[in-house]
């Protein structure tokens, strides 16, 4: 007798569970979701109509707002295009890079292996802002300002990627196929780039996103770095916009300006979801 | 690895030395990491330390230093109530987010890796609470600076739609109004980051454990607390210093939404924002002397996270 009441309790409570569950995931996902879609129906509002108050529905000025953004003071064009320069060319050199020294790591034997490996572990946490002010010292001295360089080369030693990359590389490189290369008379760069590479291939993908979004939303250091107005990037004019005179402004571009620097990744990230969620936990906890 | 070693024995000590001759290549291939590293890494990391002992800012219009002042510049900092407030807005804003962010993302990960509740489209709620940690945090700022301004359309929702309030709530005027939206925003932007790495620890405890915990008649927040909760500590530990690091580097979100003021009153001033406003005004001295305090709190806060996450990994490698 007990037992069949034991399961229905249990079933109950399990489907109890269940609908508690959903209404708390349903509650977060309009959290995350509730701004930017305020956010798109007011990119296509004209400024009257953002001051008449709040509303869901999508107006029909968003051409209008998108054509007086790119006619106003503000360079977004050239703002994009330099973050697009900075962003995709980090996101190349990091990953090649990384799978790099990854491969150095994984494939060869040396004496300082431990060490450098062990090195790059400790110092992974470690954030640049910490050392931000010998950078900009240096850069100044280097004759680095206002250019991509310094906002582009570091990401070549960038050791979350490494160790990711390391990590995905463990269970899909075998040693024995860098020995079948070798007998084959392939050279170590070439083994590198022929076989290594393309296998990392899924890894290197994620990766690249990683840096790319990273380096797309980066405020702090290229403030430094870029003083010359057509060389900013996007997240430098978002904060000129902020400390403008806010009150002159037409806040239908203020808006526009906003999706312009969010759209694009949420987009690309819509679209590669899956690989970006499951790539996630990968680099950091697993092992 | 079996394979290999199996090809490598029969073949003796010529195999030997050709292995020493590849290994330089070891060497040629860290090259770039190394060399980069040390150029844009470490040599700014010295000099920043250089510049820490060193009296060196703009006083209006003169230059006044460069001179070696040992470590004055330290006790200045310490000696500046600016500091302790700074560190407790800093902290203060972290554990607000932080605190809510842990809470929702152990429940969530527990949620979506019980096999036997079978969510549902798990894959889209997972993919919708991570995407704002891929915003642009400036943009996400200003969005929330316009949407919750005095006339904006927030309170426009609270006053006129819901009329849950009778005026509009000054968010920006509030101390705790606008360290709330920091919080928040960092709530929003961490907690799906959060659960997934969980979820992956969660994924990781052996199954049978809950299986005999079930038949003991162990009932589902037993289970959590005697089981996951242990099991998880590792990933735990990991998840709270990686976000203290990250509380400590908060920048863009406060920055942005107070137009680097720190308003109301300083409240919402963090370290970082303090150290921008040093390098703003040139003043080295002290950036140098903050920067070097923050270098050694995080430095400790990744050695401890080596030690639980990374250590045991190395060893076997």
């Amino acid at each position: 007798m007990s037992e069949p009441i034991g399961e229905v309790k249990k079933s109950v409570s399990t489907h109890a569970r269940r609908v508690i569950a959903y209404i708390v995931l349903i509650f977060l996902s309009i959290l995350c979701l509730f701004w930017f879609y305020l956010l798109l129906i007011y990119s296509t509002r004209s400024m009257g109509e953002i001051t008449s108050g709040i509303t869901f529905i999508p107006s029909t000025h968003f051409a209008e707002n998108f054509k007086n953004l790119i006619n106003s003071s503000q360079p977004v064009f050239k703002g994009l295009r330099n973050s697009l320069i900075i962003a995709g060319a980090s996101a190349l050199l990091s990953t090649y890079f990384s799978t790099m020294t990854a491969y150095a790591i994984h494939v060869y034997d040396f004496k300082l292996k431990k060490f450098i490996f062990t090195f790059i572990l400790m110092i992974m946490m470690v954030p640049t802002q910490v050392t931000v002010l010998g950078f900009i010292q240096l850069m100044t001295k280097m004759d680095l300002i206002n250019n991509f360089i310094p906002l582009i080369v570091p990401s070549i030693a960038a050791p979350v990627t490494f160790y990711y990359l390391k990590q995905y590389m463990e269970s899909t490189l075998p040693l024995a196929l860098i020995e079948a290369a070798r007998i084959d008379g392939s050279n170590e760069v070439r083994t590198f780039n022929t076989i290594a590479l393309p296998l990392m291939k899924p890894a290197i993908a994620v990766q690249a996103i990683f840096t790319f979004v990273s380096s797309w939303n980066n405020y702090f250091i290229p403030t430094y770095i870029l003083k010359k107005e057509d060389m900013k990037t996007i997240p430098i004019l978002i904060a000129q916009l902020r400390s403008a005179d806010y009150l002159k402004f037409d806040m239908g571009q203020v808006y526009m300006m906003i999706t312009l620097s969010i759209f694009p990744v949420i987009i690309v990230y819509l679209i590669l979801s899956r690989h970006i969620v499951s790539g996630i936990a990968l680099g950091s906890v697993k092992g | 690895m079996a394979q290999n070693q199996a090809s490598v024995a029969p073949m003796g000590k010529g195999k030997r030395s050709k292995v020493v001759r590849y290994n330089k290549w070891g060497y040629i291939f860290l090259i770039p990491f190394v060399a980069v590293f040390l150029v844009f890494n470490l040599i700014p990391l010295i000099s920043t330390f250089y510049n820490s002992f060193y009296e060196n800012y703009m006083d209006g219009l003169t230059q006044i230093g460069p001179t070696f002042v040992g470590f004055e510049n330290y006790k200045q900092l310490f000696s500046d109530a600016n500091i302790w407030k700074f560190s407790a807005n800093t902290a203060i804003m972290w554990v607000m987010g932080f605190i809510p962010q842990i809470i929702v993302s152990l429940l969530l990960a527990q949620w979506f890796s019980d096999s036997r509740l079978r969510l549902k489209g798990s894959t889209f709620f997972k993919t919708v609470i991570y995407m704002p940690n891929l915003i642009m945090a400036s943009a996400f700022s200003l969005l929330f600076f316009a949407l919750f301004s005095d006339s904006g359309p927030i309170n426009d929702l609270l006053v006129n739609k819901l009329h849950i309030l009778d005026e509009p709530f000054k968010f920006f005027s509030s101390v705790w109004g606008t360290r709330g939206l920091v919080a928040a925003m960092n709530f929003l932007m961490w907690f799906g980051n959060t659960t997934i790495l969980l979820m992956a620890g969660i994924m990781g405890i052996d199954v049978s454990l809950y299986e005999a915990a079930e038949v003991d008649g162990a009932s589902s927040w037993q289970r959590f607390v005697r089981i996951t909760l242990p099991l998880l500590k590792p990933i735990l530990i990991y998840v709270i210093i990686t976000s203290l690091i990250g509380g400590i580097q908060m920048f863009d979100v406060p920055q942005i939404l107070t137009n680097g003021t720190g308003n109301p009153t300083n409240s919402t001033m963090t370290l970082i924002m303090y150290l921008n406003k040093h390098l703003y005004s040139k003043n080295y001295g002290m950036s140098g002397a903050l920067s070097v305090v923050l270098f050694f709190i995080t430095g400790i806060l990744s050695l401890v996270v080596y030690n639980i996450m990374y250590r045991k990994r190395d060893k076997e490698a």
